[in-house]
């Protein structure tokens, strides 16, 4: 066994045991606990779970090389991803705690005095959470499998029954403490080699320093990137290639659709107080702002570092070097095994040549994740520090798959049973369905992990345009307009919910139009859609409920009540 | 409370909307505005060794939103205190825990 391997498995096996031990502590017996751990949430610890809840596999894993390679336009997720939080901790999330009760969908149907409304809701939430889970199951089958030796499919199911062990016996109280204990892994196993291969480029130990510093030559680090990428033929770093009215386009659907989600807003119902989710909106962000402002500048380290060992050196382990040559890096040959790497001697000169063209690159195949996952070896850190980030990877994959499951379970017997379907059902018997629904989705989460459907890498601009145009508006007019109507919400919650699902459905799952930029309309890609969706509903809810007459006196003295206590 | 209810809390929600419309601005500002609008200007100057535009594309706007979250926050429970609609003083709001 390697050490890596040991580690890795060490690691794994020992933050399972973690997240199982919590689970058992904190067992839930009433449908308010299962739903809101009975809004006992202290704020700073509501904060770090809600960091964990958000971000994602994706966030961990793939971010920061995927802004590696794209400079400037990845600023879209740095930006989108962030700025959502303060539309939700001044728009929304005080007036939906101090509203009192356990999911989005209750907001939609009492707000809009409707069960219309909030069936539409219910559909919107579990059709946004599915597409989401999908990718997370897949994330820990990968993860597994090519970490610790086992078949994708043990990986989605071992992963998929610990967070049905922590969700189900101990549901958002389960959930909320083990999210605390999985930020705290996620954020050492990034942070970690983040501070050592700054240290190795710039001298500096904070990474966010270091992107603004000086490479150890003296010059500044990212004019040294934007050179070197020039010569090789790539684009300049600091500059985008993606239009200015869509770089517009796309952070809006993203801060917009952060404020949306519905497995974001719910954590806000935790904490005791109106105050406390202001509060708490605060402190989710500084934790995720951590992770956030340091992946950027892990992406210059790993772009640059990357360049300069691998490019022109000498691939044959065995050769003598001349003067000024130096041989490829020894992770190089070890990644290239796993498949992320891949290099294809073109001009037989034995050495490696990293370019633009594709006629003359000969790094053939360059997996973005490498750029975290290789980290801990390029900055020579001892092998407990790649278990440390495969655990991490889990944990992020996890964190966000248990939030995204107690908004399905919810939906289901909540929104559905409790309020629709079987008005009579006591405490007792809601709470059994909703560990029914948590299996259930569960089972169909590990199914959609082992059999992905092919579109799952494209569906997160779904999930994201979708909550963008169909619950931001639709909570935002209930809490700011008195006078909006039942009418008004359904129609622009559906409006939202068909013009961007087709939109986003046409380019990028069907391909019925090639998606390029001379065939987007307006200029907007896919990812940008959820603006102009949104737009476009918040106009129709406007003038529908112009047409139609007022709500109730009721409901405008509930929109009171949550407005000022 | 001397004055009328009603007039304070209109008050109350008078200077939230005021104090929210200009954090929101700022948000607009450092993000869409010196991010994306405006960086092709903003990168003519340098802030260390990175063109201002592209740091506030990726960092500084991500350090004002904190900042602005913690700051309302703040602004907001003194206003409360001073509309006397606090909710997390005296325990003398309506909303208990499991309000309904």
């Amino acid at each position: 066994m390697t050490p890596t391997l040991f580690w890795t498995g060490f690691f794994v096996i020992g933050s399972f045991a973690l997240y199982i031990s919590i689970a058992i502590a904190s067992r839930v017996s009433s449908t308010g606990e299962f739903y809101v751990a009975g809004h006992h949430v202290h704020p700073v610890f509501n904060g770090m779970a809600t960091a964990a809840d958000w971000m994602s596999a994706a966030s961990f894993l793939s971010m920061a090389g995927l802004i590696a390679f794209s400079g400037y336009d990845g600023s879209v997720f740095l930006m989108g991803w962030t700025g959502g939080y303060v539309l939700l901790a001044l728009l929304l999330a005080p007036y939906l705690r101090r509203f009192g009760k356990f999911t989005v969908p209750d907001f939609i149907g009492d707000r809009y005095y409707s069960d219309t409304a909030r069936v539409v809701a219910v559909i919107c939430a579990i059709f946004i959470s599915f597409t989401y889970i999908a990718g997370q199951m897949q994330g820990v089958g990968i993860a597994f499998a090519r970490f610790l030796d086992v078949p994708v499919e043990t990986g989605v199911v071992v992963g998929g029954l610990v967070v049905l062990l922590y969700a189900g016996m101990g549901g958002m109280k389960g959930i909320t403490y083990t999210q605390v204990a999985q930020y705290c892994v996620m954020i050492f196993a990034f942070m970690t080699p983040a501070i050592f291969i700054s240290l190795q480029l710039t001298g500096s130990p904070i990474p966010q320093l270091g992107l603004v510093g000086n490479a150890v030559d003296g010059t500044p680090l990212l004019l040294k990137l934007d050179r070197t990428l020039v010569d090789l033929g790539f684009q300049a770093y600091t500059e985008g290639s993606k239009s200015l009215f869509d770089v517009f386009a796309i952070t809006l659907a993203l801060m917009a659709g952060t404020a949306g989600l519905p497995h974001v807003i719910i954590r806000f119902f935790t904490v005791p107080r109106a105050s406390d989710a202001r509060k708490s909106a605060g402190w989710a962000l500084l934790f995720i702002a951590l992770l956030y402002t340091t992946a950027p500048a892990v992406a210059v380290f790993a772009r640059l570092n990357f360049i300069e060992t691998v490019n022109e050196s000498v691939y044959e382990p065995e050769t003598v070097l001349e003067a000024g040559e130096t041989a490829t890096p020894t992770w190089f040959h070890r990644w290239e095994n796993t498949g992320l790497l891949g290099f294809e001697d073109r001009n037989g000169d034995g050495r490696i040549q990293y370019r633009a063209d594709a006629e003359t690159n000969e790094v053939t195949t360059l997996n973005r994740d490498i750029f975290v996952l290789a980290n801990p070896e390029i900055a020579n850190l001892p092998a407990w520090v790649i278990g440390l980030v495969v655990a991490g990877g889990i944990a992020a994959a996890l964190s966000t798959a248990a939030g995204l499951l107690l908004v399905i379970s919810s939906s289901i017997s909540h929104d559905l049973c409790k309020k629709v379907l079987f008005r009579n059902i006591t405490d007792k018997q809601e709470l059994l369905i909703a560990r029914l629904a948590a299996l259930g989705a569960v089972l169909v989460a590990i199914l959609a992990g082992i059999y992905p459907p092919g579109f799952v890498a494209s569906v997160v601009a779904l999930a994201f345009g979708l909550a963008a145009a169909t619950f931001f508006p639709a909570i935002l007019l209930g809490i700011f307009w008195q006078r909006a109507t039942r009418e008004g919400a359904i129609a622009g919650m559906l409006t939202g919910l068909i013009v961007t699902g087709a939109y986003i459905l046409t380019y990028k799952i069907f391909g019925w139009i090639p998606n390029t930029a001379e065939h987007w309309l307006f200029g907007v890609s896919p990812e940008g859609f959820g603006t102009i969706g949104m737009l476009i509903s918040f106009a129709v809810s406007i003038g529908v409920t112009l047409m139609t007459p007022p709500p109730p006196e009721d409901v405008r003295l509930m929109v009171e009540r949550i407005r000022a206590p | 409370m001397s004055e009328p209810v009603s007039a304070s809390k209109r008050a109350y929600w008078r200077a939230n909307l005021t104090l929210m419309g200009i954090l929101l601005a700022i948000w607009f500002t450092v993000s869409f505005g010196f991010g994306i609008l405006l960086r092709p200007w903003l990168d003519l100057v340098s802030l260390g060794g990175a063109p201002l535009g592209f740091w506030f594309a990726q960092q500084g706007s991500i350090f004002t939103f904190v900042i602005l979250i913690f700051y309302y926050a703040h602004a907001m429970n003194r206003l409360e205190t001073k509309y006397g609609v606090r909710d997390d003083v005296n325990g003398s709001d309506s909303e208990g825990e499991d309000a309904s």
